[in-house]
């Protein structure tokens, strides 16, 4: 497969009394044709890498290739060639939708009518409406109708959803699962794991400036071990001894055992053959459950299991 | 998928077009507001005859005889007061002169001479006193009034403001417009696209030049209309002016708009531009005004040629020719500040 965006040992450095490492030595390849997601909590490292990737920012060293060309010499053909959203851009309140895409469609050689973008994110009926009157997901649309607009062959979608209602997020996945159909290649950040599950083919996961792991969603759950997860917790038990996971790692089926704020998980290739010898295991020991639930594991589970910590911690240090 | 070609300069200019004429506020501010400086300052200031002077006469039996003595001119406006009442009347400004008369007859004025009406009501009450204690004219006089179009304030302040609209227009409509830009990250969506940035400067310059003629053409039309101000030299050399002036302001602008990342910041940095400029440059009064040695400096600052040099054609019809030291000044400054900040622009 041909690659789209290359990159080797990235490093990104803020300088400043306390200088930050942003990005620390990151290695990545996309391939053409593929929807490829950097998922990560706040503050992993995510925006700087896609903005490097973007020819927004300059990395203190490595390496980038986007479509076999490099930032710094044939800047204008990349750019004509690639589509950006960024996280937080405020377009004009004032200008309509077609305006606004008029705008951008004259920046590019070639591209889609003013027209096509609209109706490819459903907007043709806010063709004369001001960006100030739309909603939220309106405008998160329109944003990537201006990415859409010179018809590029690898768009870029900085958290494309962040802070949309459920219906609102369905619409953009949709469109951004249209792109991919034609063959064209994505690259999108999200903190979001049912985000990247559903959308990405592959999904690198991003943790302090390094990429931990990388593969298609279902190698990264199925390297856990067990695809499934039973989540319970117990009642207080009077007196006796708390419960460790070293006394559930026996249980038939079971890959591994997390303790979590009073909140056991435990991953499992069949559930119907672990969870009747756990009850019978509480049952032995005296102890009650309060809640018990069993689910597909998803890739939080392997974030998790990567790093001791939720993708919701955000960027909390551990 | 289409090769149509749209003219990205023409959409940049277009947009910012848009943007402007769909916020009714700004554009108040812009058009209206400087004509209703025009108004206030045109009313306030108009030049008239001086219709009468407060004179206060201290009470006693020798004021009545010059309070007699000044109620055969009109002009005058008489107060008959103890004295620590005329003290307080002189002092508030409510009347300009203090007549205190003794046997003699003998007068004494309580004034102050720093005020120029103060000043004009001594010479005229005494020269009435004098001729009614019997004083005689030792020589004929025939007085001609004049009032010329062409000398009044209004007339004076008219180029004045042009200069300070353009100035206010260069810093707003180009260093604060970018700064918002910036702020709104859109300047960094901008660069993200194959967009080209002279492209985008030029559709900033260009956009304020257009917003410029109408604010210009208001100005002066209603100017003439309302105050019979003419302009004395040539129109075509008033626009040269006027374009150099909105040149030179925008680069300025956007020098100051060039790194700017917060309101805040931009705010203060206007500020510090204009302030001065407004105070010294003389767009109320004569640059002259001020002490010989700040003269210098005073006339370095780009507002102050722009306000000569429109003064000049305007009052007086001088030539581009004879102007040239403020077109050197003014171009100066523009490709200066211009150069500056093409260097340290900031994108995002």
């Amino acid at each position: 497969m041909p690659v789209a965006i290359r990159c080797s040992n990235l490093v990104k450095r803020y300088e400043g009394k306390t200088p930050v490492d942003a990005v620390r030595g990151l290695d990545l390849a996309v391939e053409e044709g593929e929807c490829f997601g950097l998922l990560g909590p706040n503050g992993a490292g995510k925006t700087t890498t896609i903005e490097i990737i973007e020819g927004l920012l300059a990395p203190t060293s490595g390496d980038v290739e986007v479509l076999s060309m490099k930032w710094g010499h044939q800047d204008t053909e990349i750019r004509q060639r690639i589509g950006i959203s960024l996280q937080e851009t405020k377009l004009s309140e004032k200008l309509s939708v077609l305006e606004t895409l008029t705008l951008f469609r004259s920046f590019y050689r070639q591209g889609l009518a003013p027209s096509e973008a609209m109706q490819r994110v459903s907007l043709e009926e806010k063709a004369a409406a001001w960006v100030g009157k739309l909603s939220g997901g309106q405008k998160q649309r329109l944003a990537v109708a201006c990415a859409l607009i010179g018809d590029p062959d690898l768009l870029f979608l900085d958290e494309p959803t962040t802070g949309l209602d459920p219906q609102a997020r369905r619409q953009l996945w949709d469109i951004i699962r249209n792109f991919g159909k034609q063959g064209r290649t994505v690259m999108l950040t999200t903190h979001y794991m049912d985000e990247a599950e559903k959308l990405c083919d592959r999904v690198a996961i991003v943790d302090h400036g390094k990429v931990i792991t990388i593969g298609s969603p279902r190698e990264l759950i199925a390297s856990l071990g067990g695809e499934h997860i039973i989540d319970f917790s117990l009642l207080n038990g009077n007196g006796t001894p708390a419960l460790q996971p070293y006394d559930l790692s026996d249980l038939p089926g079971v890959q591994s055992v997390r303790l979590d704020d009073g909140q056991f998980s435990l991953a499992v290739a069949e559930v119907h053959v672990t969870l009747p010898a756990l009850l019978k295991r509480l049952k032995d020991k005296s102890r009650d459950m309060a809640s018990l639930t069993t689910r597909h594991a998803s890739l939080e589970d392997v974030f998790v299991s990567l790093t001791g910590r939720h993708l919701r911690d955000g960027d909390a240090p551990s | 998928m289409s090769t149509e070609q749209y003219s990205p300069l023409g959409q940049l200019v277009l947009a910012r077009l848009r943007e402007f004429f769909r916020q009714p506020e700004v554009v108040f501010w812009v058009y209206g507001f400087p004509l209703l400086m025009v108004v206030a300052l045109g009313i306030a200031f108009r030049n008239k005859p001086i219709e009468h002077i407060g004179v206060g006469v201290q009470q006693g039996e020798q004021g009545e005889v010059a309070n007699k003595a000044l109620s055969a001119d009109p002009k005058f406006q008489l107060r008959l007061c103890d004295p620590n009442e005329c003290r307080l009347l002189l002092r508030t400004g409510k009347i300009d002169l203090v007549v205190i008369a003794a046997a003699g007859p003998h007068y004494d004025y309580f004034y102050d001479p720093t005020r120029p009406e103060s000043a004009l009501a001594r010479t005229r009450v005494d020269d009435a006193l004098q001729r009614a204690a019997g004083r005689k004219d030792a020589a004929a006089v025939g007085d001609v009034e004049l009032t010329e179009t062409g000398a009044r304030y209004i007339d004076f302040l008219v180029p004045g403001l042009l200069a300070m609209g353009l100035m206010g227009g260069g810093l707003w409509g180009v260093g604060f417009v970018i700064v918002d830009m910036r702020i709104r990250k859109l300047l960094k969506r901008f660069i993200a696209t194959p967009m080209k940035k002279h492209q985008f400067l030029a559709g900033i310059m260009i956009s304020r030049f257009i917003f410029m003629v109408p604010e210009i053409a208001l100005l002066l039309l209603f100017a003439r209309l309302a105050f019979g101000v003419q302009v004395q030299g040539s129109l075509l050399t008033v626009m040269v002016f006027v374009f150099l002036g909105a040149f030179t302001f925008a680069g300025i602008g956007l020098l100051v708009g060039s790194r700017a990342k917060t309101v805040e910041t931009v705010s203060g940095l206007m500020n510090l531009v204009m302030l001065p400029m407004w105070i010294l440059s003389g767009i109320f009064f004569s640059s002259e005004r001020f002490p010989a040695a700040v003269q210098p400096f005073i006339n370095i600052l780009p507002l102050t040629p722009l306000i000569n040099a429109l003064r000049a054609v305007i009052l007086e019809g001088h030539s581009l020719f004879q102007l040239w030291p403020q077109v050197v000044i003014l171009t100066a400054w523009g490709v200066v500040t211009f150069a500056l900040s093409l260097k340290w622009f900031r994108w995002m």
